[in-house]
């Protein structure tokens, strides 16, 4: 049951000089997963890949793959491929010889050589181009390359860092679905490393989101999304991201269930902008002023300024609403989460614990709870279809 | 829209010819015209005061075949051109593999192989004649020590053609050496990291990747040393002024004595024709056959 996880770091940290780049990380991947390492620039995503790959050595830690200890291992002995943000392609060789480059540095005979080339080549969709050379090719023929090459050895690892981000955002959406269907098809193990959280999202069996450095939360996608462990995940994580407002200027019946009423001052309370709803202005709302509002076609971007700061609510549909005008701020008080602002960490409330494991007992089963946006107020702001 | 078409054409046809009329026009006074001139002047005879120059059609080129000191200059440049062209650009090559590494004092190591390109010839030929001083110079005081006896380097014709070449050698490798070095740093590193993740070591994807990526720097480089061999001199006026008895002495060296110590132009004209020739042949096949085998980016 408890398989050994394929790939793991123990305590890794790299810096360069004063530069911090990746402290004390430590992650474990099983074989076959997909795991994306997503978080904002300079974050040590890269690093973090690099040490994985033998490209980097760490500091102070170790790499293990395969049960085998790979801290002081070159690349090529530990069994992986790797795609590049530039693709690395060799602009000398052609497409099949790019493909084969590393079949025939290991000597594998011809035939085997050309077989692989044959499989890879027709899994990318690459037949017809093996014989032209890299600056033959368009964006998206280049990283199928990179792909081709990444997969045609057969290696049961791969990483990659950022392999779409010079691709078109349609072609990026197709390519993106090729690469979780092909890991899917040669039970590759992906480490995937991108900043674009709808990438991350998308695809991975779990992120580990970074900052400075450190990992954030490492968990699956929706785990991150709704059970954020920090505020950075929960506004990292969104877009818009979670309004954090002083836990104290909320009304007390927003505040979720079992929140310490006595202790409010040192917390932040979190809304996802899909849970807040509009209302009139009552003593039992949050108070606010529209500021502005988004329409963008399937939904509405409201922007709000309360008292304590700006918030987002985001409404399906198309609303009728004038910047100025005061409304009333509502949400499910299940669906708000505490922080504490001091350290960025959710306040743990016995309730919320509760459902907790019981959302992580029916993974992917458990509705959102955005889903408990029905509170009882019927909005006084109509939607209104388009004509 | 026959017409117009038409039209378009001649106009861009004509704009074609306005931009190339300048380097046109200064290759033609410059370049073309010196070269028919030489030409001319090599199938005429000396002229002296009291006989004027002649049409005398192929005498010059049979006499300067006929004459001995063909063979040996002809000789001496195929030496020198055949040992320092490779000798250049093998160390250019490694040194600019060594700077561009990450040691440390990379920039002191870069300086150290490029300060013999800042030179004049003419200086560093200056340095190599005291490194070379029989008895005194550098060379002989570091062989002295282990009880050889002293050597004439320059004075002797079995050794003076090679003394002659290692200074060209030194002189060019450290400028070659930039050329590759400029060339490595806009191959991306992460092509070497692909190779590393690839199983490519260092050998492998030096010879795999590097030298392909680096062959159109090589050719350029190649044909500047080609070229270099024919008309860099300056140090033999330094170091040997050809001899001893024709031992260094080199083609260029042998028509500049020709034309102005010996005043006869026309055998040097046919001496500069048939350099021109050859040199000309080499640009061909250099065009013809070896850039098709070059990866250009
Ligand atoms: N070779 C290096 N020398 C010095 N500092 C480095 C080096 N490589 C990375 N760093 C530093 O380490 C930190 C993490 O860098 P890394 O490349 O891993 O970030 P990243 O998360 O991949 O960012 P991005 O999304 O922009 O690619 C950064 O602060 C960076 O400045
Ligand atoms: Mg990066």
């Amino acid at each position: 049951m408890s398989k050994p996880p394929f790939i793991r770091l123990d305590g890794v940290s790299k810096s360069w000089g004063g530069n911090r780049g990746v402290e004390r990380v430590d992650l474990a991947i099983d074989e076959g997963e997909f795991v994306v390492l997503l978080g904002p620039s300079g974050c040590g995503k890269s690093t973090t890949l690099r040490m994985i790959a033998g490209l980097e050595t760490p500091d102070t830690g170790r790499v293990v793959i395969a049960g085998r200890d790979m801290t002081a291992e070159p690349p090529a002995a530990r069994g992986l491929s790797m795609v590049f943000q530039s693709y690395a392609l060799f602009p000398h060789l052609t497409v099949a010889d790019n493909i084969t480059f590393g079949l025939s540095v290991r000597r594998v005979p011809r035939r085997e050589r050309q077989d692989a080339l044959a499989k890879a080549v027709s899994l990318t969709g690459l037949t017809g181009l093996e014989g032209r050379k890299p600056a033959a090719l368009s964006g998206g023929q280049r990283q199928r390359v990179a792909l081709a090459r990444a997969i045609v050895a057969g290696h049961p690892i791969c990483l990659m860092d950022e392999p779409l981000s010079n691709l078109d955002a349609k072609l990026r959406h197709a390519v993106r679905q090729e690469i979780r269907a092909l890991q899917r098809e040669l039970g590759m193990t992906v480490v995937y490393v991108t900043h674009d959280q709808t990438e991350a999202m998308g695809m991975a069996d779990r992120v580990v989101l970074m900052n400075g450095g450190r990992v954030e939360q490492a968990d699956t996608p929706d785990a991150l999304y709704l059970h954020p462990d920090t505020a950075f995940v929960a506004t990292f994580l969104g877009s818009p991201p979670m309004v954090l407002m002083p836990a104290e200027s909320v009304p007390e019946r927003l505040l979720p269930p079992g929140t310490p009423r006595d202790d409010l001052a040192g917390l932040d309370i979190g809304i996802r902008p899909e849970a807040i709803s509009l209302a009139e202005p009552a003593p039992h709302r949050h108070r606010a002023t529209v500021r502005d509002a988004e329409f963008l076609g399937a939904e509405t971007l409201v922007y709000l300024t309360t008292g304590t700061g700006e918030a987002i609510a985001r409404l399906p549909g198309r609303l009728t609403i004038r910047a100025g005008e005061p409304v009333g701020i509502d949400w499910a008080p299940g669906a708000a989460t505490l922080f504490e602002r001091a350290t960025g960490k959710r306040l743990s409330l016995p309730p919320r614990e509760h459902r907790h494991a019981e959302a992580g007992a029916s993974h992917g089963g458990s509705a959102p709870p955005r889903a408990m946006g029905a509170t009882g107020h019927p909005p006084h702001f109509q939607t209104e279809t388009l004509p | 829209m026959e017409q117009l078409a038409t039209y378009h054409r001649r106009r861009q046809a004509l704009y074609g010819w306005l931009l190339v009329s300048p380097a046109l026009i200064l290759l033609t006074l410059f370049a073309l015209s010196p070269t028919v001139a030489t030409f001319w002047a090599s199938l005429h005879s000396r002229g002296t005061i009291r006989r004027p120059s002649a049409f005398s059609g192929w005498d010059n080129y049979a006499d300067l075949i006929a004459d001995p000191s063909f063979a040996t200059v002809v000789g001496n440049n195929l030496l020198y051109a055949g040992v320092t062209i490779p000798a250049s650009i093998v160390i250019a090559l490694a040194m600019a593999l060594w700077a561009n590494a990450k040691i440390p004092l990379r920039g002191v190591v870069r300086g150290a192989f490029f300060t013999p390109t800042m030179l004049p010839m003419i200086a560093a030929a200056n340095i190599w004649l005291f490194f070379y001083t029989p008895g005194l110079g550098v060379i002989d005081a570091v062989t002295g020590l282990f009880g050889l006896p002293p050597v004439n380097w320059l004075g002797q014709p079995q050794t003076a053609l090679w003394a002659v070449i290692v200074v060209t050698v030194w002189k060019e490798a450290g400028f070659f050496m930039i050329f590759y070095l400029a060339a490595l740093q806009t191959i991306p590193p992460d092509l070497r990291e692909a190779a590393a993740v690839e199983g490519a070591g260092r050998i492998t994807y030096t010879r795999r990747v590097l030298l392909p990526l680096l062959m159109p720097t090589t050719a350029f480089i190649f044909i500047n040393a080609l070229i270099n061999s024919v008309k860099l001199i300056d140090h033999l006026f330094i170091l040997t002024k050809g001899g001893p008895n024709n031992a260094s002495k080199l083609v260029l060296y042998w028509v500049w004595e020709m034309a102005f110590a010996y005043f006869d132009a026309p055998r040097a004209a046919a001496m500069t024709v048939l350099v021109l020739l050859v040199l000309g042949l080499i640009a061909v096949f250099q065009f013809r056959v070896l850039d098709r085998r070059i990866h250009y980016r």
